[in-house]
């Protein structure tokens, strides 16, 4: 019963991580940069929300779509001024840069909104919906609709659309892609453009499920890199997998491990558990492996 | 004149100074240094007591990260380890400096080898995970190993000591600090003439031409991380020494990042960079402490914004070198020299 409640519970946080993940994922699939900013650009979409429906008088959904507008933009101006020079530098350049940015939006939202906790306006009604015996809030279960509509989106675009199969061109090589007609830079554009969403969306569900919004929210992009890594960083599906399997198991881990070490199990045991299956697989459950040639 | 590199012997192409201005430059600077405490301010001596240290840590994350090519997010981690066995063995064993150093660089040495063995089979973004990992897991120990670390409360750790001298006040700390980092950067510029540092650069380079060529991968890797290791549990043991009070909050992850960000921004690969990305990183909250005091006068709130500013300011810094200077303050530096060694002729 303790047992399907936290696996109930690791499933629906999960399915966030999945969709955070898939930022992450995107990104790399299209440019081989893994974006440590995503936690910001989360925590940014949230306050940009937030912002938006303090200041007037407008539906969520309204707010919801200006924050979408709102991350489109940020993400092709920041690929434009930031990661375009980075085309072709050394893999801890690239790293660093995201690092970077990720300090800067942190200092932005700092200086604009401040550092206290902020309430987030109740967005979904806080009845829980009773699935069996176990009662679920009705902001993850659209978190888990939202996560569920996004991925199948995303597996159909990058399959089947013109611009999704240019992407997986000109990540499998630039030079390639470029003799065949596809411009890289408004791939890229459109890569951190489609990041930027994601993690907005995230960012949203985020705050209306907590309630509130604070500099915390920036800490969620760190955690959400070890889904990506385990699932493979440049799978979709991995995404999902990870996402879900991290979920899982911090909930059990936190459930049945903090009693006994008296609390931080739950950060920890996704990195330990992380390690032991790069050991095995090193580049992640569903990630391509790479043949290297000299 | 001279107007360009003419090297005719391997022993001038291997030597660590070029000119023999160059190395009296060196020494004159080490002499200067050595007055500072008795007219340095102990605010001051306490900032370049940081400045050597941090010194000292970027050289080794430089060896691994910039000579080996091994991304490493757990410096804050290994750091860490460091500074906790020095408190441990300076506090209830009572061990002298000239022992709890070497020790506390050994201990870190082995914990970074442990860490650093997922590099047998992970590479780039991977590893950089999986040293990331490192960070969590040494976290949650220090957190939780109340007898040795104190757990989430801090620690207190003895002025660094030998027989009857203490090093308690930061102008004696000086003059520990400072000959160790200068050891420690000649040490690691000679590690790179020989063929373990070599090893290192091949690896770097491309891994499989280095095992081709008879290099072996995976136990220069673990030396790698083994000697980088070892400075930043130097380096720690002096935080230690420095801090006198040690906490798991002292070594958060955004330590970690700030020096990656002062090897990124002193220049990969180059010693020289490291210990000016050191104190570039390490000045920078201190001038900005001074102009935000200067400027409160005029906005009353400046003060309040301190804590977002600096992390903005470091974050745009770091944007701005790789953007701009991908190479870093050592390379400036180089074109700087090259620029007066031919003045006015030069272009």
């Amino acid at each position: 019963m303790f047992f399907a409640q936290l696996v109930m519970n690791g499933l629906v946080v999960g399915s966030i991580y999945a969709l955070v993940a898939l930022g992450f994922v995107v990104i790399y699939k299209a440019s081989s940069v893994l974006n440590f900013a995503q936690g910001e650009f989360l925590m940014l979409g949230a306050y940009v929300c937030l912002a938006i429906l303090d200041a007037g008088r407008v539906p969520f959904a309204a707010a919801f779509l200006l924050t979408l507008a709102f991350s489109v933009a940020l993400g092709i101006f920041l690929e434009r001024v930031v990661l375009r020079p980075m085309i072709g530098e050394p893999v801890i350049s690239v790293i660093m840069v995201t690092l970077g940015l990720s300090a800067i939006l942190k200092a932005v939202v700092q200086c604009v909104w401040g550092t206290d906790t902020r309430p987030f306006p109740q967005v979904f009604p806080s009845e829980p919906v009773h699935f069996g015996p176990f009662p679920v809030s009705q902001g993850y279960l659209w978190s888990v609709a939202c996560v569920s509509v996004l991925l199948i989106l995303f597996t159909i675009f990058f399959k089947y659309t013109r611009e999704g199969i240019a992407m997986r061109a000109v990540a499998f090589s630039q030079q390639t892609a470029l003799s065949m007609g596809i411009s890289v830079k408004r791939m890229f554009a459109l890569t951190w453009s489609i990041a930027a969403v994601v993690s907005a969306v995230g960012g949203v569900l985020l705050g209306a499920v907590r309630g509130s919004v604070d500099g915390s929210l920036a800490f969620f992009g760190l955690k959400v890199v070890p889904v990506a890594i385990l699932g493979g960083l440049d799978s979709v599906l991995g995404a999902i997998v990870g996402g879900l399997t991290i979920g899982v198991l911090e909930n059990l881990s936190g459930g049945y491990l903090d009693p006994v070490f008296g609390g931080g199990v739950k950060e920890v045991a996704p990195f330990v558990v992380l390690v032991l299956i790069l050991m095995v697989k090193p580049y992640g459950l569903f990630g391509k492996v790479k043949i290297e040639r000299v | 004149m001279r107007c360009g590199d003419f090297r005719t012997t391997y022993a001038a192409d291997a030597a660590i100074f070029e000119t023999p201005i160059s190395r009296w430059a060196t020494v004159g600077f080490l002499v200067a240094l050595a007055a500072v405490p008795a007219v340095a301010s102990t605010y001051w001596l306490d900032v370049l007591n940081r400045v050597a240290i941090a010194s000292i840590a970027a050289v080794g994350l430089n060896i691994l990260t910039g000579f080996t090519g091994q991304i490493s997010l757990g410096n804050a981690a290994f750091l860490a380890v460091g500074a906790y066995a020095t408190a441990a063995m300076a506090g209830s064993a009572g061990l002298p400096f000239v022992a709890t150093i070497p020790l506390a660089g050994a201990l870190t040495a082995l914990v970074g080898m442990v860490f650093g063995v997922p590099s047998l089979r992970l590479k780039g973004l991977y590893l950089a995970m999986a040293t990331l990992a490192a960070h969590f897991i040494v976290e949650f120990v220090a957190n939780h190993w109340d007898s040795v670390t104190g757990g989430v409360n801090w620690i207190s750790v003895p002025a660094a000591r030998l027989g009857p001298l203490a090093l308690d006040t930061d102008a004696k700390l000086f003059y520990l600090v400072v000959p160790l980092a200068a050891f420690l950067a000649l040490f690691a510029k000679n590690l790179f003439r020989t063929r373990v540092g070599k090893a290192f650069v091949a690896i770097r380079d491309q891994d499989i031409s280095a095992e081709v060529i008879g290099v072996r991968v995976f136990r220069y890797k673990l030396l790698s991380f083994g000697v980088s290791s070892f400075y930043v549990g130097v380096a720690g043991a002096l935080v230690a020494y420095q801090a006198r009070i040690i906490s798991p909050e002292n070594f958060p992850i955004t330590l970690a990042i700030d020096q990656l960000g002062m090897i990124i921004i002193g220049g990969l690969g180059s010693v020289q960079g490291s210990i000016f990305g050191a104190a570039f990183i390490t000045l920078l909250p201190e001038v900005l402490r001074l102009a935000t005091g200067e400027l409160s006068a005029q906005f009353p709130g400046l003060t309040d914004l301190f804590a977002p500013l600096r992390t903005g300011l470091f974050g745009l810094v770091i944007v701005l070198f790789l953007v701009f200077e991908p190479d870093g303050l050592a390379a400036r530096w180089r074109l700087i020299k090259a620029y007066w060694k031919l003045y006015p002729f030069s272009y």
